[in-house]
């Protein structure tokens, strides 16, 4: 079991503001935590690295990480941690940064199988693209078989393609070594593929909370899609207006009505849903 | 032209470059925790720390020298403590020159040094701190790898102004054959006596080897930056 109950101050775009979170969680668990960004959600990854200073308590199993405002050294914590921008260690091999953090080839060798590194294991982290590094970051995480994996927006600079790649690596890894892991992402299809919890952050503070279902299907009552998207353009065509909106990578149209159209603003973010009974599905 | 450069007298050069090497090497000892502890502190002293790093920039090399002077002549507690326990002179004699020119030349390791540290991924520091490596472990297997450009310059830069120096080396060291008298130095008492021609030739030799210092920084540093072009 690992019990957060954290309190800081921080000082952001939107002015001070209190981050303020109480979380339990079960072991084994794997953990999305969304939010506009500025709501706090990297600041509570840093803070439970120990990169940063907080009030409060953090217990993971029986080990006190934080204890009202003493914090256990990052060195002390065992954990692993996936950035954004990789953070591998240029000056050393693929196989030597996995080294670096712990001498176990065995282990070495088996992550980089896992995630199709091992051809790469001899070559400098400047000359892979984006997807691999990514993926030696994550077999750098795993190496000192952490008990809390943090990742921060671990995915958001890949393509699409490589993206989903990653997510069925992350996947394999998390039911294989079981670690905790608490991810940061924006992307819904990505928080269903891989967490069993979703929690919502908002200037600091918990708005929600429960299971990627609960926390992302956005329908209610009778509807049957619902989409969130940008509306981009409103067009006026004879009698009627069209709203062009960007929902995920796709423009669609949507006609609306005069009214409508009065109300609404360009760059809104607004759901559009409807009550399909017989969608069709093609590939 | 042979026969002119055989009666040529080296030992300056000699002095200059053995007194910049040593110099250089207690440098890069010191000021590599020194730089790195500027380049990651948040502490309020940090400010005082590099004013204090960056004064023999600004002044005088008399004012330095002098200073020098007085805390190291034999009239002084700090003389005399050398002078009596370890039969050291400080002022004076070539171990005089080394204290002043590490004094001298400290900035011109420090910086580069703190630079380029602080221009390394901070996210690449904190992966090497939750592998559970130390502060001196990170800063020796990830961070100085990863500032060869600037370590370059640190060396090169510190070991070029040490050759450079002229005053304080005047002051604290005077000018005595083989012991003391470095090619600046020489150059300096040469013009004196109006021996312009092996003014000349020193003088040119010096143009010469700075020249060919800095350029070779200047082309590794091109490379390296080439090298590793993607990374920051």
């Amino acid at each position: 079991m690992i019990t957060i109950d954290i309190n800081k101050k921080l000082y952001g775009a939107n002015g001070e503001m209190d981050l303020d979170v109480y979380l339990e969680i079960e072991e084994g668990d794997f953990i999305a935590l969304a939010g506009q960004s500025g709501s706090g959600k990297t600041t509570l990854l840093r803070i439970l690295a120990g990169f940063e200073e907080a009030e409060g308590t953090l217990q993971i199993g029986d080990e006190l990480w934080l204890q009202g405002s003493k914090a256990l050294a990052p060195q002390k914590r065992r954990i692993g941690f996936v950035f954004q921008d990789y953070a591998l260690f240029p000056n050393m091999t693929v196989e030597e940064n996995l080294l670096f953090v712990k001498q176990d080839r065995a282990l070495a060798e088996h992550l980089l199988e896992i995630t199709e590194l091992s051809e790469l294991k001899k070559r400098l982290p400047n000359t892979l693209s984006g997807g691999q590094k990514q993926r030696v970051s994550l077999c750098r995480a795993m190496m000192n078989r952490p008990k809390l994996l943090l990742m921060d927006e671990p995915l958001s600079a890949l393509d699409p393609t490589m993206r989903t790649k990653l997510q069925s690596e992350i996947l394999l890894l998390h039911k294989e070594f079981g670690t905790t892991t608490i991810m940061v992402s924006h992307d819904p299809s990505e928080i269903y593929r891989l967490a069993s919890r979703v929690v919502v952050l908002e200037l600091g503070k918990m708005v929600n909370d429960g299971t990627p279902k609960e926390v992302l299907l956005k329908t209610n009552g009778s509807q049957k899609f619902s989409f969130e998207g940008e509306l981009l353009e409103i067009v006026k065509v004879d009698v009627i207006y069209v709203a062009i909106i960007a929902i995920g990578q796709q423009l669609v149209e949507v006609v609306i009505s005069e009214h409508e159209a009065e109300n609404l603003k360009i760059g809104e973010s607004i759901r559009v849903s409807t009550k399909a009974f017989a969608p069709t599905i093609s590939q | 032209m042979l026969e002119t450069l055989k009666t040529i007298e080296l030992t300056p050069f000699i002095l200059s470059f053995k007194l910049a090497g040593i110099t250089t090497l207690i440098l890069f000892v010191i000021s590599l925790p020194l730089a790195w502890y500027l380049s990651q502190t948040k502490s309020k002293a940090k400010p005082f720390l590099e004013a204090v790093t960056a004064l023999p920039i600004v002044l005088p090399p008399s004012v330095l020298g002098f200073y020098i002077l007085v805390v190291l002549s034999q009239n002084s507690p700090l003389g005399q403590f050398f002078d009596e326990t370890f039969d050291i002179k400080l002022v004076f004699n070539f171990t005089g020159l080394v204290v002043a020119s590490c004094f001298y030349s400290l900035p011109f390791m420090v910086q580069p040094l703190q630079g380029g540290f602080e221009s390394l991924n901070k996210n690449m520091l904190e992966a090497s701190y939750i592998s559970g490596k130390s502060k001196m472990t990170t800063m020796l297997r990830v961070a100085l790898p990863n500032i060869k450009p600037a370590l370059m310059t640190a060396i090169i830069i510190t070991f070029a102004h040490t050759v450079g120096e002229f005053g304080v080396v005047l002051m604290v060291g005077g000018s005595i054959p083989d012991e003391t008298k470095v090619a600046s130095v020489a150059i300096y008492e040469m013009v004196e006596i109006m021996d312009y021609r092996t003014a000349h030739i020193y003088s040119a030799i010096m143009v010469a080897i700075s020249f060919l210092v800095l350029l070779g920084v200047y082309i590794f540093n091109h490379k390296q930056s080439k090298k590793i072009g993607g990374f920051h």
